[in-house]
């Protein structure tokens, strides 16, 4: 078996993850909430499985390099960072709403992924590099410190703005703040050491450790946005709706950062260098 | 604050300005919206470009704003500026308070803090308060570090405390901003980062910088002794290789292969593989050729009226409505302007029936230039038709496109980024953290108490709390 079919195979897994993280939440039955954190485990010993099997084709066919190079790859790391993170939360902090959320995002990663052209490719020279694996680690650990925050923030807000009666299973609003900030700090820490390790790995690659490049700049922005929300909060005091208002906004440039900086005119491509 | 006359109440006004973190906040998200700017408009392009996509008013408006060059303009410093003066006078506002909190000799513990507390765990135990204590203070000890008994009327009180340095973390953050813009500053004023291309077996001591274009002697030369490209399977790039010497006053200094991610470094400069190519044809004493045939559409402003035909080199017709008429002078194999090589283009020149003449230039391969010209009439390429071209065969020269770079403020960059993650660990991860426990006698019992304070992270501190009093519980 192929790690793409075990990839494909994950996302159905961690389908059935959400689906019981679900059915526990509105039908109150904690069997099924356990029975959804041993999926979610499940799931992600395939998703690891998937990602060594990836790393050891790629040296199979004589282009070895660790699977963090395109898209495809990145989602299934993305998805990989969420499930650990919602995992360690919710053992944390003894609650399955983490899990509800984190289920759902990697669901949807993994479901972008299967999108993407799957094939391993050569690592372009630019990449050819020893900190990619710090690089990537620390941003996806970040994005998905940001992804679970949002997820919380955005439940918070449904609640607060007459969502559905079926939101008041969820935690109190207090433990809800309490998560995004601490999700946020935890995002924060590995965001800065994203952006610092991309910038040692600039000055080693092109002599330059901040070139503004679009992508540069996003995470610059996602970084001042965040750094707005812990100084609202640690100096100012507020929490509730304006804090989970942040961290959406937050994750907005996230997902700009990750996906949209793509799309941004004059884009110096890390595909295209040397060319 | 003193407040003596008018001069120290406008500095007390500024300091105060400075002082508030709700500028902070306006300042992040100033910094946050303005930087997208640049990240929609290409920066540091030709103004051909800039014109193209914006038309001639967008460009000067966009131009005026300094959006072309944003992440140098005078605006886009002043908030950063601002920001570390905001950080800067924060922290010294701050500090001195801190300070007193930081080094004391024996913490002073007031019990009517910890009164205040909403959650607390209680539970009695039939021991007396003594032997409690006594029991206690070890586990404390342990636990926290740091424990200091007192006893009052109401009962007696047994603090701990661990990590009252961690509230220095912040600053440390702080400082690490400051510190990694100053070595930004540090680069930027005794740095530079240019560009040179070698073809292979020459040698250069000269390089071009990126800003300004200007020329640049280095202390040592380079000779490019080899380069080569291979590529995968499918056809994508796999490496490029260029196989440098370093000369220094013509004797060889040191010699390395670079790629990408592996660059030679020597006297504080770096060299980088950055791009390659094939020689261009010129390069090999081949000319370019002048077109066969171009279209040319010319329009008279005033009246909108234009008049399109085909034109070869030493074509002459007239201009619309007479007022003029235009040769095509002749053909140049790189047109310059502003110092910028334009490539291929036409030499047309323009005669009044007084007599006036005028020339312009039409570079082939940017069909609306004649645009910022602003005369009366526009010339606009429509179209062309290129003479068939014979490459000779000749064994392939490539040269190496190589990034070089000096930036002595890598080190205080670098230092920034280890202190500012250090600081977050600290600011993030930990707290000052006192634990009071209260022993009451009650009708021979002893009522326990627990309850935590910390600066940071106010429900995880709940928490270790009630693990500290269910440890206490059990003993």
């Amino acid at each position: 078996m192929s790690s793409s079919h075990i990839l494909s195979i994950v996302t159905f897994v961690y389908g059935l993850a959400a689906f019981l993280y679900l059915f526990e939440c509105v039908f109150k039955k904690p069997s099924a909430g356990r029975m959804a954190t041993v999926v979610a485990i499940l799931g992600l010993v395939g998703n690891t499985a998937g990602i060594i099997l990836r790393w050891v084709e790629s040296y199979r066919m004589g282009i070895g390099h660790a699977p963090l190079s395109n898209l495809y790859e990145s989602l299934v790391f993305f998805a990989w960072c969420i499930v650990l993170l919602h995992l360690f939360v919710e053992w944390k902090y003894k609650n399955r709403i983490i899990g509800l959320i984190g289920s759902f995002l990697a669901v949807g990663a993994l479901a972008y992924a299967s999108l993407k052209p799957s094939q391993i490719q050569p690592l372009i020279p630019a990449l050819k590099s020893n900190w990619l694996i710090a690089h990537v680690f620390t941003c996806f650990i970040g994005y998905a410190s940001f992804a679970i925050a949002f997820g919380i923030s955005l439940l918070y807000l449904l609640r607060r703005f007459g969502g559905p009666a079926i939101l008041e299973r969820l935690p109190s609003d207090r433990l809800m703040d309490e998560l995004t900030h601490q999700l946020v700090m935890f995002g924060f820490l590995f965001l800065s050491a994203g952006i610092i390790t991309g910038a040692v790995w600039a000055n080693s690659a092109w002599g330059r450790y901040w070139g503004w490049d679009p992508k540069e700049t996003w995470s610059l922005v996602t970084w001042f946005v965040y750094a707005t929300l812990l100084h609202a909060r640690f100096m100012r005091g507020w929490h509730g709706n304006r804090i989970a208002i942040l961290s959406i906004v937050g994750f907005l440039a996230v997902l700009f950062t990750y996906f949209g900086v793509n799309y941004l005119p004059g884009l110096h491509s890390y595909g295209a260098m040397g060319q | 604050m003193r407040k003596t006359d008018a001069s120290v109440g406008i500095w007390d006004t500024i300091w105060g300005f400075f002082a508030s973190v709700r500028l902070t906040i306006i300042l992040l998200l100033s910094l946050a919206a303005t930087s997208i700017i640049g990240t929609f408009i290409p920066q540091n392009k030709q103004p051909m470009e800039y014109l193209q996509a914006f038309g001639e008013f967008g460009y000067r408006l966009l131009s005026a704003l300094d959006f072309f060059d944003m992440y140098r303009s005078w605006w886009f410093r002043l908030l950063i500026i601002l920001l570390v003066l905001n950080i800067i006078i924060c922290s010294i506002e701050r500090l001195a308070s801190i300070g007193k909190i930081l080094f004391v000799k024996k913490p002073q513990f007031r019990p009517g803090r910890f009164q205040k507390v909403k959650t607390r765990w209680t539970f009695d135990d039939e021991r007396s308060p003594e032997k409690l204590h006594d029991l206690y203070a070890p586990v404390l000890k342990r636990k926290f570090g740091y424990t200091q008994t007192k006893t009052t009327d109401e009962g007696t009180y047994l603090f701990a405390e661990k990590w009252r340095w961690t509230r220095i973390g912040v600053y440390i953050v702080h400082f690490s901003i400051v510190v990694l813009l100053l070595g930004s500053l540090v680069g930027s004023i005794f740095g530079f980062e240019g560009f040179v291309n070698i073809p292979e077996n020459e040698t250069v001591d000269t390089i071009f910088l990126r800003q300004t274009g200007q020329s640049l002697k280095l202390p040592f030369a380079i000779r490019c002794d080899d380069f080569d490209v291979s590529f995968y399977a499918n056809g994508a790039p796999k490496e490029f290789r260029s196989s440098l010497t370093v000369l220094e006053n013509g004797q060889m200094a040191l010699q390395k292969d670079i790629v990408v991610n592996d660059p030679l470094r020597y006297r504080g400069i770096n060299v980088f593989q950055s791009s390659y190519g094939k020689m261009a044809p010129e390069d090999r004493h081949r000319h370019v050729e002048p077109p066969e045939e171009v279209e040319l559409k010319v329009t008279e402003k005033a009246t909108g009226r234009s008049l399109t035909r085909k034109v070869a080199i030493g074509t002459q017709f007239d201009l619309p409505g007479g007022s003029g008429q235009v040769k095509i002078a002749g053909f140049q194999e790189a047109l310059t302007f502003g110092g910028q090589n334009l490539g291929p283009g036409l030499l047309v020149e323009i005669s009044s029936p007084q007599g006036q003449a005028e020339q312009v230039l039409l570079p082939l391969h940017f069909p609306n230039f004649d645009k910022m010209r602003g005369g009366a009439f526009l010339f606009t390429i429509l179209g062309q038709k290129t003479r068939d071209f014979k490459p000779e065969e000749e064994a392939e020269r490539y040269y190496t496109g190589l990034q070089v770079t000096k930036d002595p403020g890598v080190p205080v960059v670098y230092t920034g980024f280890v202190s500012m993650i250090v600081g977050f660990i600290i600011t993030f991860f930990m707290s000052h953290q006192t634990v009071c426990v209260i022993l009451t006698a009650k009708g021979g019992q002893t009522h326990v108490a627990v309850t935590g304070i910390a600066d940071r992270n106010k429900l995880g501190m709940e928490r270790k709390t009630e693990q500290l009093s269910v440890r206490l519980q059990s003993l």
